[in-house]
């Protein structure tokens, strides 16, 4: 067993945990933060996606322990209140979700891809940072149509700041 | 009626939970004192289980117990069932194997479960189930179609001789064979239909609790279908009588059928949680979907098509085998059968038909219903078939398509399916167009200037939706009728929830039930709330699958309305002194025609529940339910065109451009139904080059993961131009004929299509990888 201590969605949080505990288990089992889901056990849906330290991580792939000191953000953590972070809007705008299921994994995914090409994207870029995470149900096409979205929505909102 | 109402395309409204994680899937699910289970699987696909030793795992820290096969037979819980019972060709019942929930004698494929661990944590119970001793004495097995026929094979089920299930038929064999020799030209095709594993991306979850004071179960699970799993549960395997278990399929995340189906591990689940005295959950992992999961397709067969020396088409003969896995699954014998022979008239006059098919038991993964469900099989079949035709006859695909549609309506088909309507040569002509298929040979030509192969491949698929009327499926031998029930539920401040039996698991009902309702009345959809998923709320459904939720289960809805407009005219008409032929409802108010007569939506429901005044003798409240059986199935059909690039170096495909154009009768929101379609084409495609479940010589399945099976990722597949033609479907209130697996019924054949086009050679079965696009590129072999 190990003590952890670590951030999540801006609060302090200190764990006991076995040391084989997995970041998605502490965030679904002990800290009640179902919103990361678990699709496969091989880093290759990306359903369990959160920010360590801003940078999208597979949370199913990382030890609670290499999480310690970091600042974790999940799905739960990105709208300010009741507005919603402009990929969340700009998914449910371009129906870019179906069962849901995939869905916090690839919104995560989508801010971080975002995030580091500055707002520049194209359909291409996009489809291929996407590599990473797997959804049944849309066919993408509309997931890529929400990232592009957002893309833009959130050049606006950076150049208001 | 209104920006809320049909034909609309609204933003979900079930979607805010999910973008901010607070959907509520199975696994999401705490209660007190839950324990987890994890079941030991047989590593061989044929063996016998000589013994069970637990001594060990059950000294493990936090084991509560061990369970075996043998148990649960003594308790005895029931054997699976196959609900729809089909008959061989000289008339004997199919022949079926036993399948207990835990193997207690034989395993038959590798993942079937021996025992279970239940203990205080997950990590626990999987320590443990590593601990669990099992004596195996391993028999020969046969995973292939091929293996399982061969004179010699192994025998899987004593019940079974040869592995055959049935041999079974449909059509006129006399009237073909007449056909043909008659026949100016003869087109014949032997191809495989790739075994493919569903993966709805939430694993398939369970968690049981008993309450003993009560003796009383709750099950939440991952079902399409509660009720029909609570029914199954009850009436075959003994668990429960109905009224003491509840049956609760929360947020869904996916099924594709695959959902369809009440597994061993919900049962045991149930089972063991009365046995320990404590809740139990089970969360599957992916190689745990993997290995079982129902699996979808795995067909092989011949075809051979006549033609007259106009090229109309005279007759078709088909001949397929079909894999069942190691069990026949729920409803897996209609699959190659009623769901499969009864469409392979496609889109065209085809005077005579004859199809026989094989049901085969083989030592992998049982075999049911995945998204379309024997009408991909069907129409990838006859639409290769078509293509093939065109490149045999030296005549354009198109034009011999044409040729060959049916267009009077309505059509009877020599295959049992009556076409109401349609518009074939319509959804053709846009496709076309949206393609600029005129202008395809000069693309190929600048394609080949520049060193790439372009091809060109099209697909004309019909498919039968909301599979009905219960009278004739029972006649055909299915266990279950296909109705749906609704009911409406008005409350006394004229809020309206709507309990229904279809479920969603991605369908966006929550959005599209309420907007019949918001169109009906006039009111916002944020004034209706659906119910659904939960056996104590929902007096009894059929579920969600074969695209009939809307075509069945919002029909049954308008019906409940109709009841409950007509009641709330009567309250309406009264209380305004006027006459009930009168009234009429808008924006949510019932108005005297003609006057400026009127009174709210609410004030009516008030009225209702306070029952002050009424008209005489008329009931207090405003509630009502209908049960709605359709009279036919419907007929999605439509045009998909596929235009691709080769690289003849390494074989990879590209597309250039994928056009969909489909009649789905009335749209109830354009936007969802144009995500049904986008979800179903990548499953078609992923089909044709990416997807297959791969077993090896010993019958392990080694495409067991995402790093080995290949599901379609974002930079697999393109964006996609849709349109739509239109034509009402008659059979029920609302027009509508269901939009869910249409892309992943067309997709397939007209990727197929596309590539034998652009590689100028014929031969080449799915997935069509680069590596054996590249072996068939004229040359390279």
């Amino acid at each position: 067993m190990s003590t952890v201590t670590l951030t999540v969605n801006g609060k302090p949080v200190t764990a006991e945990v076995e040391d084989r505990t997995l970041l998605v288990q502490l965030l679904r089992d002990h800290l009640g933060l179902t919103g990361t889901h678990v699709g496969c056990d091989t880093s290759q849906c990306g359903a369990c996606i959160v920010h360590i330290d801003g940078r999208a991580v597979k949370s199913c792939t990382t030890l609670v322990g290499q999480a310690n000191g970091a600042n974790v953000t999940t799905i739960e953590g990105i709208s300010k209140g009741d507005e919603l972070h402009p990929m969340q809007a700009a998914f449910r705008d371009n129906h870019g979700l179906q069962c849901g299921y995939c869905t916090p994994g690839m919104i995560m995914s989508a801010i971080d891809i975002v995030n580091r090409h500055g707002g520049e994207l194209d359909e291409e870029t996009v489809r291929q940072e996407l590599e990473g995470n797997i959804c049944r149900c849309t066919g993408y096409h509309n997931i890529v149509k929400s990232v592009l979205d957002a893309a833009s929505r959130m050049k606006v909102a950076q150049a208001a700041e | 009626m209104g920006v809320e109402g049909i034909g609309a395309s609204v933003v979900r409204k079930e979607d805010r939970r999910f973008i901010t994680g607070k959907g509520r899937y199975v696994d999401d699910i705490k209660v007190q004192g839950m324990t987890f289970a994890h079941f030991v699987r047989s590593p061989h696909a044929h063996a016998k289980v000589k013994g069970i030793d637990a001594t060990a795992a059950k000294k493990m820290p936090g084991v509560v117990d061990v369970l075996t096969g043998q148990q649960i037979v003594d308790d005895k819980i029931g054997n699976l069932i196959c609900g729809w019972a089909v008959h061989s060709k000289d008339g004997s019942a199919m022949k079926m194997g036993a399948w207990p929930a835990m193997a207690p004698e034989t395993v038959r494929f590798v993942g079937q479960a021996v025992a279970v661990v239940i203990a205080e944590t997950k990590n626990q119970a999987r320590d443990a189930a590593e601990a669990v001793v099992v004596d195996y004495e391993e028999l020969p097995s046969a995973h292939h179609i091929s293996m399982a026929i061969a004179p010699g094979a192994p025998q899987l089920h004593p019940e079974a001789p040869g592995n055959i299930v049935y041999d079974w038929e449909i059509g006129d064999e006399a009237a073909v064979k007449d056909a043909f020799s008659k026949a100016a030209n003869v087109v014949s095709f032997e191809l495989v239909n790739n075994r493919l594993v569903p993966n709805a991306m939430e694993p398939r979850a369970a968690l049981a609790e008993y309450n003993e004071a009560e003796e009383h179960f709750t099950l939440y699970t991952t079902s399409q279908n509660p009720h029909v799993a609570r029914l199954v549960l009850s009436a075959f395997y003994n668990v429960a009588p109905e009224n003491k278990l509840r049956v609760v399929a929360p947020d869904v995340g996916g099924g594709f059928g695959s959902k369809i189906f009440i597994y061993p591990e919900e049962m045991v689940a149930l089972w063991a949680s009365k046995k320990v005295r404590r809740p139990v959950k089970w969360t599957g992992d992916r190689n745990e979907a993997f290995l079982t999961d129902a699996h979808g397709r795995d067909h092989i067969s011949k075809a051979e098509m006549a033609f007259d020396k106009d090229n109309k088409i005279l007759g078709l003969r088909v001949k397929t085998h079909a894999n069942f896995g190691a069990y026949m699954s729920l409803f897996s014998s209609s699959v190659p059968t009623y769901l499969y022979a009864t469409l392979l008239s496609g889109q065209y006059n085809i005077p005579a038909i004859h199809a026989e098919v094989i049901g085969v038991y083989t030592n992998s993964t049982p075999v049911d219903a995945y998204r379309g469900a024997g009408r991909p099989e069907a129409c990838y079949l006859l639409e290769r078939l078509m293509e093939t035709a065109a490149r045999q006859l030296k005549v354009d695909p198109a034009e011999l398509r044409r040729k060959n549609f049916i267009t009077s309506f309505p059509h009877q088909t020599p295959v049992i399916m009556a076409y109401d309507v349609g518009d074939f040569g319509a959804s053709l002509d846009a496709a076309m167009k949206a393609a600029d298929y005129a202008g395809f040979p000069a693309r190929k030509a600048k394609a080949k200037s520049e060193g790439k192969l372009r091809g060109m491949g099209m697909s004309c698929y019909i498919e039968a939706c909301g599979i009905a009327p219960s009278k004739a499926v029972g006649s055909l031998g299915a266990g279950v009728g296909l109705w749906e029930s609704a009911e409406v539920r008005v409350n006394p401040v004229g809020t309206i929830e709507i309990l229904t039996g279809s479920h969603s698991h991605g369908q966006g009902h929550e959005t599209t039930f309420a907007q019949l309702v918001a169109d009906r009345l006039g009111i916002p959809i944020s004034q209706v709330s659906i119910v659904h998923g939960d056996t104590d709320k929902v007096q009894f459904g059929m579920g969600t699958y074969g695209s009939r939720s809307a075509a069945v289960g919002m029909s049954a809805i308008f019906k409940a309305m109709e009841k409950v407009e007509s009641k709330a005219k009567k309250i309406a008409a009264h209380l305004l002194e006027a006459s009930e032929g009168d009234i009429v409802i808008e924006n949510g108010e019932f108005k005297v025609t003609g006057t400026d007569k009127s009174i709210a939506l609410p004030m009516v429901a008030l009225a209702a529940y306070t029952a002050h005044n009424l008209p005489d003798g008329m009931e207090p409240g405003l509630k009502e339910g209908a049960f709605y059986d359709p009279t036919n199935f419907t007929f999605p059909a439509g045009s998909y065109i596929c235009e691709l690039e080769v690289d003849p170096g390494t074989g990879k495909t590209s597309f250039v451009n994928f056009v969909a154009v489909d009649d789905f009768g009335r749209l109830i929101n354009p936007m969802i139904v144009e995500g049904q379609v986008h979800g179903g084409l990548v499953q078609g495609i992923g089909q044709a080059i990416l997807e297959a479940a791969v077993y090896d010589d010993t019958g392990q399945l080694v495409t067991a993961s995402f790093m080995d099976y290949a599901m379609p990722r974002a930079d697999d597949v393109p964006s996609f131009k849709l349109s739509h033609t239109t034509t009402l479907c008659p059979g029920n209130p609302l027009g509508v004929k269901g939009c869910g697996e249409a892309g992943a019924i067309g997709a397939s054949a007209a990727v197929i299509n596309a590539i034998t086009d652009a590689i100028g050679n014929n031969k080449l079965e799915m997935p069509a990888t680069p590596d054996r696009v590249w072996h068939a590129i004229p040359g390279n072999a």
